[in-house]
């Protein structure tokens, strides 16, 4: 039923969508469910480069391991959103990275819930937009009562090409167990202007010391995923025509 | 082959060199020395032109062509090489990548052919070689996690590998023990010291100037060049401070 209604701006999660981009996406794709079973293992690449909402639903077994590899560049409008419970001593491993230019509201909105003991989670995301884009990352991480020796972490950060661009980095903790662990960190930046000197006086041009710096801050985000030279080669082609 | 006339140059708002003058001839090695706040490294930041640093008046010729009007990557195309005091850290970013990265586009400024990773990594090699800095330190990013020392040394190692007919060494020697500044020493003298090159020291101390020895010494206060000598003069400021000299 829910399916039926649009959020809005009050909903916390859809804080910074773009919701006249998302009326006409309706209705939504279905949520996809997927179940990594009890010591099971699971990895995904998703690329979304056409816009569009991407729902998922993950359920980590017992001593599971799920991995996402997200690179989210395309489109007016693409977010894609994971709702991740981790059963004991599982573990959820995201990696993303999302490139916006021109007009684009990209976001990666995630929610996971350790929802018992000895679960770890960890996030890594990295922005980069430019012109008037706006990117988002969303994280809430969710400690159940009793989920003992949590172990969470979430590494955001976000460069700016141009004073247009928004880059939104909200992690968020809500937890009900008293022995746990969640690091989270938030930067926002811009691309280092000593370095870039530094750069252009050993013969770079500004573009190519742009694209050098850019590269470097995306670098490593997809390594050891599976697709990672297919990642890597689309982001770095989305890099190199944003600079 | 370097022509500073009253040189005037701002940042943030005060003027800090205030009508400098400079001849550098091919096949000289000069020295500017100065104390603290003076403009020594305001000088190589304008050359090497460095956004933030405004030229108010004057005119800088590099080989007979307007160094002012080049943007940076251009004026290290066109042969300027700058050492900096404090070498940039860029994690991520490897030594060997950016450097071919830089050389080729200084060759392809200049309508040279680029370089293939085989004819680069053995030119990188025999510079390390001869700068004594371990491969493997070539191929870690730039700078990141290297001593004093080892930056300065690093500095010397990409001068060794861009090979530039105009070096502005801005305090290479600062932070380096006897035995750097030796080795150091001896490569600005192995890359620099030729009849076709120019080198610009910018130092506060003498000693460097036991190892490379300088054809002027030049003393930097107050924005503009005070006194001009040989290298007897930098003999002489060690002994007598830069307060006697202006006095």
């Amino acid at each position: 039923m829910s399916a039926m209604l649009l959020p809005t701006r009050k909903d916390e999660a859809w804080r910074y969508a773009d919701l006249d981009a998302l009326a006409d996406l309706r209705p939504l794709p279905v949520v996809e469910s997927i179940v990594v079973p009890a010591g099971g293992s699971f990895s995904r690449a998703i690329v979304q480069d056409s816009g569009g909402v991407r729902q998922i639903g993950l359920v980590v077994g017992k001593g599971a391991n799920a991995r996402m590899d997200t690179l989210n560049l395309g489109g007016d409008y693409g977010r894609i959103e994971l709702d991740v419970t981790l059963h004991e001593g599982s573990h959820f491993e995201l990696r993303g990275v999302i490139l916006g230019s021109g007009e684009q509201v990209l976001e990666i909105v995630t929610a996971v819930t350790h929802a018992e003991p000895n679960a770890t989670s960890n996030q890594t995301v990295r922005t980069v937009v430019g012109g008037k884009a706006t990117g988002s990352y969303l994280g809430k991480v969710a400690v159940a009562r009793g989920a003992q020796k949590t172990d969470a972490a979430q590494s955001v950060k976000a460069m700016l090409l141009d004073r247009t661009a928004t880059a939104n980095a909200k992690p968020e903790l809500e937890i009900y167990a008293d022995d746990v662990k969640c690091a989270h960190g938030a930067t926002v930046g811009e691309l280092d202007q000593a370095a870039m000197f530094y750069l252009a006086s050993r013969g770079l041009p500004p573009a190519e010391a742009k694209q050098l710096l850019l590269q470097a801050f995306v670098a490593g985000v997809f390594e050891g995923a599976e697709d990672e030279a297919a990642l890597t080669a689309a982001a770095l082609s989305k890099l190199g025509a944003m600079v | 082959m370097l022509q500073i006339n009253n040189l005037h140059a701002m940042v943030g708002g005060t003027e800090i060199l205030k009508g400098l003058t400079l001849s550098l001839k091919a096949g000289e090695i000069h020295a500017i020395m100065g104390p603290n706040g003076a403009g020594k490294s305001t000088l190589s930041y304008v050359l090497g032109g460095r956004p933030g640093y405004e030229v108010t008046d004057g005119e800088v010729t590099f080989n007979g062509a307007d160094l002012l009007a080049m943007a940076p990557h251009e004026r290290a195309a066109a042969g300027l090489f700058l050492g900096f005091q404090y070498p940039v850290e860029i994690p991520g970013v490897s030594n060997v990548q950016f450097l071919r990265e830089a050389l080729n586009a200084q060759r392809k400024a200049r309508g040279q052919e680029p370089l293939s990773g085989g004819e680069f990594l053995k030119l990188a090699r025999a510079q390390a070689d001869a700068m004594g800095m371990d491969m493997e330190m070539l191929k870690r990013p730039v700078n990141v996690g290297f001593s004093g020392g080892e930056k300065k040394r690093n500095e010397m190692v990409q001068m060794g590998i861009i090979d530039p007919v105009l070096a502005i060494l801005d305090e290479t020697d600062s932070g380096l023990d006897i035995d750097a500044l030796r080795v150091v020493g001896d490569g600005i003298n192995r890359i620099m010291r030729k009849p076709d090159k120019a080198v610009l020291l910018i130092t506060h101390y003498q000693r460097l100037l036991d190892y490379v020895k300088p054809d002027f010494v030049h003393v930097l206060d107050g924005g503009r060049i005070t006194r001009t000598g040989g290298a007897e003069l930098a003999l002489e400021l060690e002994r007598e401070g830069y307060k006697e000299l202006a006095a």
